[in-house]
Order: C-alpha cells, then structure tokens, then sequence
C-alpha cells in the first residue's frame, strides 16, 4: 500500500510478552498521520495489547514486557529514557466503558490538564471549553458543568472521556472499543466525532464491529493470535482482502 | 484470486440465503435463455400461439427478479463485507440483465407476429444461428456465474465479438434485401430490430460476464474487448 503521508507512530519488530505468553510477534506497522487506523481481529488476536504499548499502559503491571521499537515521531517510546509525562500528554486513550472521574464535569477534564500544567483561571475555562466543543459535547454540558459527571448518559460520558484526552492536545488517540457500551445513537456520534478528529489527530481504534471499523477508517489491520495478518487501505481490506483468513474472518466464516 | 472454496458461514442462515439468491438467478438465467430459443423457434415456425406465450412468460421472470430484490434486502441488513458484499452486488446487476433478456427474448416474439402479416422472407435462418449463439452466450455466462469460474467468464467476454460479427453481417444481408425488392421492407425492417434485440443480449451476458469476473476476483476494470458493430461505420 502506499501512502504518502508520513508515519506518526510505527511499530517495528514489536513483541509482547505476558509472563511467558506471545502476544504480540514481531508486528510491523505504521499509523499514518491524521487518519484513522483501525485494528480488527477475534478475541486474543493482540489487537489491544498493541493498543496499550502504544502508551506504555502495560508498564504498570509486573512480567509484562515489550521488545522491538514503537516509534512516535520517529523516537522510541519503549526506551525507559523516554520519559512517560511526555508520553502521556502526546497520546491519549479512552477505554472501552466510559469511566468518568466522580467529580464536576468541568473537573474531570481539567484534571488531567492541571497534571501537566498550570493555567490561569480563564485559560483553564477556555481550554475545557475548547476539549468539550472537540468532544461534541460541550452544547449539552455547557449550563452543568459543576454537576457530577456520573449523572451523564453512557455516549455524554463517553464524550466526556473523549474530551479529557483531548483537553492535553495530544497527537495521537487510542480508541479501545470507545462504542461497545453505547446504543446506535451514541455510536453514530462518537463515529461522527472520529471523523471530525481525525482533522488534528492521528487516531487508532479497536473495535469488534466490522462495519464499524469499514465506516470510520482509512487504513485497517487485522490481526490473528498475535501476528498482523493483513493491513491495507479500508476500502480494500473489506471489499476484496488479499488473504483468506482475512475474508474469512470479516465475512463471519472463522471457526 | 481465492480459490479455494470459502468454507461456510458462522450463522447458517447466511449461507442458506445466498443458496437461494444464487438458485433464483441460476432459474432466471436458465428461462431467459429458453425464452430466446422458444421465441426463434416461434419465427422459424410462424406459430402465433407459441409467440404469444413466449410474451406471456416474461412476467415469470421479472417475478423472479422481485425475489432476488427481496433476498438481497435480506443479505444486505447484515451488513456483508468482501465477498458477501461483492456477490449480493453483482447479483442485483445480474439479476437486472437477465430482466433485459427476457425483455429482448419477448419483443422478438412480438415482433414475429408483425412479421407474420407480412410475405415469407428467405433469410431467416441467420436471425436463428445469431440467436442460438447468444442464447449459448446466455447459458455459459450462467455457468460460469454458477461454478464461479473467472476464466469461463472471460471466455464468455470475449465471444461477444463473434455475436457482433453475426448481426454486422445479418444487418448488410437485410439492407441488401431491402435495395433489392421494396416489398422486403417491411419483413425486413421487422428482422433488423428483431437482431438488434438479439445483439443486446449478447452486450447483457457480457455484462454479466463482468459481475462474474468482480465477484470471483474483485477487480471492476477490464481491458477493453474488441468491437465489431461495423453497422454504423462507413
């Protein structure tokens, strides 16, 4: 496949190991900048593991460890000199169920961004401000945002963690199953509002709905007990995949 | 491009729905054919009765055609990706050529009753020999549609040009005609739309020849065939 715009993050010779489990082997791939990448395959196939040393997320956890290069911006991010704040800031994540922080709307997405840095009063509300517009949420929250975010609907508080990982302008978003709690409507929005992002961020989603991963990406790789099998632009991959495991699987065939 | 047979679906009834797709086109291709060959056998013979039951049948075919639409609606909820999604595709294509088949099947029918009021015309039998081989064209293309054979259906792409080299040459013969003696016109004119029609039909299998092509290897753009209708040339 070619495209021309360049990587933002790329994985190079990527392994995982759980304990003394593979998950990951030897994955290649690049993450275009500013489009959307999905990654697609069945349950175990690595795909959020991937998605989580993107972040380094698995570093909290012991007998977790990653080999091979994950680079942003052409520096690696598994080096342990590179340092996790920054990590942090450039990419964000939203998991699958939305967990807002029990505090004020407003304070769940200033939170993250005080843990960063110190803004003047006024500053702060206009960057929450701006986060909950990316977020389109900002209309449906903007007269409530001193009242508990736990009293939002399931896709508002999916919004909201959306909007908290944008609040830190980072470059790339992870996605992880970002709709898999929500109903059509709340999906048809957060789908919405993937497109809109993709404008100013590099942006990876996993998800297990195949027409979902058709509808919102460019670029799709799908992947099987940890080896990528298959990545190409999306149009491909789900009208005429190269390799038959990958039909077989997004036609609802494996077994 | 796969060719090994893709092993069926998680959820049967998928399976089952496109079994019966394929077998309704499969019925579809079959009568469109028998159309054409029972409509020729109506001029051969100047038998108004089996013309008109020829004209009577093709609403047997667009029924058809309805059911197709209806599985395909069916298919089409569940969101079918690659080669689900190409063969619900090409079916709606192919089941709308074979409609046009049995539409050119009965106008050749109908119009044998016009040509039945008028004299006997020698030349019959090259509207018979370019109605069999579309009607042959017809059956292969249905072939290969069934067996999911990308090379039969090449073969069947390519053979158009000797159907067009057919009704070029039927097409000189009946002008010929017509110069010769103006009481042929209007026999003859009849037989020039009655190939024409006939001429479409073989431009229809290579239509579906292509959706076969699509469905099987998932390429839309084909080198371009040679083109022999000379009619309109100097």
């Amino acid at each position: 496949m070619t495209d021309p715009r360049p990587a933002k993050l790329a994985a190079r010779g990527l392994d995982f190991h759980y304990g003394d489990f593979r998950a990951l082997k030897s994955i290649d791939l690049d993450i275009p900048e500013r489009q959307v990448t999905a990654l697609i395959g069945p349950s175990g196939c690595g795909k959020s593991t991937l998605l989580r040393v993107f972040n380094r997320i698995y570093a909290l956890y012991p007998k977790l460890r990653a080999s091979g290069q994950v680079l942003l911006d052409g520096e690696d991010i598994l080096d342990p000199k590179y340092p996790m704040n920054r990590l942090r800031s450039r990419v964000g994540m939203v998991f699958q169920k939305p967990v807002p922080f029990p505090m004020t709307i407003f304070e769940n997405v200033a939170y993250g961004i005080r843990h960063h840095e110190r803004l003047p009063k006024a500053e702060m509300a206009a960057r929450v401000e701006e986060a909950l517009r990316q977020a389109a949420l900002w209309d449906e929250v903007k007269d409530k945002l001193g009242q508990n975010a736990l009293g939002l609907s399931g896709g508002q508080q999916q919004r909201l963690c959306i909007a908290r990982a944008v609040a830190l302008r980072p470059d790339v978003l992870l996605l992880d199953e970002p709709t898999s709690a929500l109903d059509p409507l709340s999906t048809a929005r957060i789908e919405q509002l993937v497109a809109e992002l993709k404008r100013d961020y590099t942006i990876a989603i996993v998800t297990h709905n195949m027409q979902q991963a058709a509808r919102v990406s460019d670029f799709t790789a799908f992947m099987y007990l940890g080896d990528l099998v298959e990545h190409g632009p999306t149009g491909t991959i789900f009208s005429n995949p190269s390799k038959q495991q990958t039909e077989d699987y997004i036609t609802g065939r494996f077994g | 491009m796969n060719p090994q047979q893709p092993h069926d679906h998680i959820v049967r009834s998928v399976d089952e729905e496109q079994q019966r797709l394929k077998g309704e086109l499969l019925r579809m291709g079959a009568m469109a054919a028998d159309q054409l060959l029972a409509a020729l056998d109506a001029v051969d013979r100047r038998d108004e009765a089996a013309a008109r039951s020829v004209v009577a049948a093709d609403a047997v075919i667009d029924l058809l055609e309805q059911d197709t639409s209806q599985d395909v609606m069916k298919l089409a909820l569940r969101g079918p990706l690659a080669r689900d999604l190409r063969e619900i595709l090409a079916a709606i294509r192919i089941a709308s050529d074979l409609e046009r088949i049995g539409d050119y099947a009965a106008n050749v029918a109908k119009r044998s009753l016009a040509l039945n009021a008028a004299p006997a015309l020698p030349q019959i039998r090259g509207l018979a020999s370019l109605g069999g081989l579309a009607a042959e064209q017809v059956r292969r293309v249905m072939a290969a549609y069934a067996a999911q054979d990308a090379d039969a259906a090449r073969r069947v792409r390519d053979a158009d040009a000797a159907v067009d080299a057919q009704y070029t040459g039927l097409f000189r013969e009946l002008l010929t005609y017509m110069m010769e003696d103006p009481r042929h016109i209007t026999g003859c004119t009849h037989l020039l739309f009655m190939a024409k029609n006939i001429e479409r039909i073989g431009d229809h299998a290579t239509n579906i020849a292509e959706n076969v092509l699509f469905l099987v290897t998932g390429e839309e753009t084909f080198p371009p065939r040679e083109k022999r209708d000379a009619t309109t040339g100097p």
